[in-house]
């Protein structure tokens, strides 16, 4: 598997081109095309969990020159949840995206996103990021557009605008760096950091990573693009963005940095705590009095992000037991393994529902569960998945993060956690009664289930928020504990420098 | 140093632009101008009195390139972020004119049928 690592990024980028090409002459191999790709894309990244950490250099230049990709606890559970969750919404779109015309070009930008996001998640090399970054984000600009209408363009324009003063920041924080170390290559920022120790220009470029990488990650004050974006993309393009995109170029981004580069550090992880926090709060509070579906997902997405981003700030706090600072960040990764799986679940119900029905308003829905059964069920279970309930694997990632803050000391964000995951809940239990349970509508009295295509990747979703949860201590504790090992273990990051 | 504080003007001045202006051009136009500081800054980073190409000309010792030749890293940095800035600066105009096929205006101010 080693030697066959930059295919993660290569495949997709490939398969891009060669599908716009070779659709000019025939229409139909589209489908197969870009599914070939997910396919043996997913199926990499499986067998990347039993893989030891390594690290790869392009065209043999050694490390501190040449550009370093890096594989460990962290990367290999981020390509899983980027190539998985990509296959699955691309095989809901071949049936979903045929309401749009251009399948093609849309393909050829869902695997240029697929390839800049598995680029952000391997590479060891700070401009390699930021290029990775630049690809995953303009393809994700294109594709919020790719209905053209009125809203999506206008969602578009402003995803756009403030996602080019996003990398705008996290160049100029990487141009600092550079000037300051004479290096771009991660483990080698890592050895050099600390001999410079802290000092003004490296507080400004940290703000500038927490707020580039926070803007892609949507943390609360620069929050504002998601709400339009992700509803007004199609429904496999919300899922991939809300599940996955603001996971690896923003949260991906800011924890290995932070932990791996950076080092602990008690003024990042109080910011970190309280950006978290204000997301969750604030995020709630506006997705409760929506009526447009897709909408209250988006602001429910900023509010779980809030719990990733707690999660990490106080991993990175010193002054706390180093175990208490492991369980925190645990539950951060934790929670973004499960969300990544519940959110596309949902976005994916979403899309489900609006291709029957023709709304996105959850208020005109209603009894949809005697017409609509496997969408409905799925719908259930990740709704009862986000907002925290036993079995489900929400509940214990939850769980995990609000032990931790209360042990630390830290009772008032254990509380306000608390308290927005009650409030998660009864904006969900007022989403069921609307949309699946009530009073089904006259005119949809005759709607029928989605096709096959589409109810596939909601079983599978639903099934896995449902294993994850039931079978939690069995398999996927062994890979999160690896990720936190990951981020937590910096001599193991430097190591990769191979000297 | 006064011309860090140039790139920094420069990048400030874009921020305004970007925040202030309602006209959708005018805030690509800023968007450009910050682009176009960071390179100014990065070019340099790589920058020093009397720097020479980095390049070992035929008669040349390589101690002079040790001593003269200016960082090579940046300037090729500043290619690839310039290439990218274009690619970016693209789609925003092609949105911008969809943006002004839909809505007959240029004006961000009547462009707000979204509200967060």
């Amino acid at each position: 598997m080693q030697a066959y690592f930059p295919l993660f990024t290569a495949i997709p980028l490939a398969m891009a081109f060669i599908n716009l090409l070779v659709t000019k002459v025939n229409k139909k191999v589209t489908d197969f095309l870009a599914f070939l790709a997910m396919a043996s894309l997913a199926s990499m990244a499986v067998m990347m969990l039993f893989e030891s950490p390594f690290s790869y250099q392009v065209g043999g230049w050694a490390p501190p020159i040449g550009i370093l990709l890096v594989s460990d606890g962290l990367s290999s559970v981020m390509l899983v949840i980027i190539n998985v969750i990509g296959l699955l919404s691309m095989i809901y779109s071949t049936k979903y995206m045929t309401t749009y015309t251009a399948k093609p070009k849309f393909y050829t930008l869902f695997l240029l996103m697929i390839a800049g996001m598995n680029g952000v998640v391997i590479t060891g090399d700070m401009f390699n990021l930021y290029v990775f970054l630049e690809i995953a984000s303009i393809a994700s600009y294109a594709l919020v557009g790719f209905g053209c209408e009125k809203d999506e363009l206008e969602a578009s324009f402003k995803y756009l605008i403030l996602g080019g003063v996003a990398s705008t920041a996290v160049l100029f924080g990487i141009a600092f760096l550079y000037s300051m170390t004479g290096t771009l290559n991660m483990p080698d920022l890592a050895v050099k950091i600390p001999e410079i120790g802290h000092n003004h220009a490296m507080g400004f470029v940290m703000a500038l990573f927490i707020m580039g990488f926070g803007l892609k990650a949507s943390s609360v004050p620069f929050h504002a693009w998601l709400p339009d974006a992700h509803p007004s993309a199609p429904a496999p393009i919300s899922a991939m963005l809300s599940g996955v995109l603001i996971k690896a170029l923003g949260i991906y981004a800011i924890a290995r940095i932070m932990f791996n580069i950076f080092g602990s550090d008690t003024m990042v992880s109080s910011i970190l705590m309280f950006l978290g926090a204000l997301s969750m709060l604030v995020g709630v509070f506006l997705a409760v009095g929506q009526h447009d579906f897709k909408r209250m997902l988006a602001y429910h997405s900023i509010s779980q992000m809030g719990y990733v981003m707690m999660g990490l700030g106080l991993g990175l706090n010193p002054n706390v037991p180093p175990a208490l600072a492991a369980l925190a960040l645990f539950g951060g990764l934790f929670h973004m393994v499960n969300h990544a799986v519940f959110k596309s679940c949902l976005f994916l119900c979403a899309g489900a529902f609006e291709y029957r029905t023709g709304t996105k308003d959850k208020t005109e829905m209603g009894g949809l569960i005697r017409r609509m059964p496997f969408t409905s069920a799925t719908c259930s279970i990740a709704s009862l998945s986000i907002s925290g309930v036993p079995p489900f694997n929400g509940f214990w990632s939850k769980l995990i993060i609000i032990v931790a803050f209360m042990k630390a000391g830290y009772t008032v964000y254990g509380i306000l956690a608390i308290l927005v995951a009650f409030m998660t809940m009864i904006s969900f239990i007022r989403l069921q009664m609307n949309v699946i349970f009530g009073k089904l509508p006259e005119k949809f009295a005759k709607i029928k289930e989605v096709p096959f295509a589409m109810v596939l990747p909601l079983v599978i979703l639903a099934t896995l928020c449902l294993a994850i949860g039931v079978f939690y201590p069995l398999v996927d504790q062994n890979l999160i504990e690896a990720a936190k090992d990951a981020l937590l273990d910096k001599a193991q990051y430097i190591s990769f420098l191979g000297r | 140093m006064i011309l860090y504080f140039l790139a920094l003007v420069l990048f400030v001045m874009g921020l305004y632009c970007l925040v202030a202006k309602k006209n959708i051009i005018k805030k690509i136009i800023g968007i450009v101008i910050t682009e176009y500081s960071i390179n100014l800054f990065l070019v340099l980073v790589g920058w020093r009195k009397g720097g020479i190409a980095p390049i070992l000309l035929k008669g040349m010792q390589k101690s002079e390139i040790v001593e003269k030749g200016v960082d090579p890293l940046p300037q090729a940095l500043v290619l690839t972020s310039i290439v990218i800035g274009l690619g970016v600066l693209a789609l925003m105009v092609s949105i911008c004119l969809r943006l002004y096929e839909k809505y007959k205006t240029f004006d961000m101010s009547e462009i707000n049928r979204l509200r967060g």
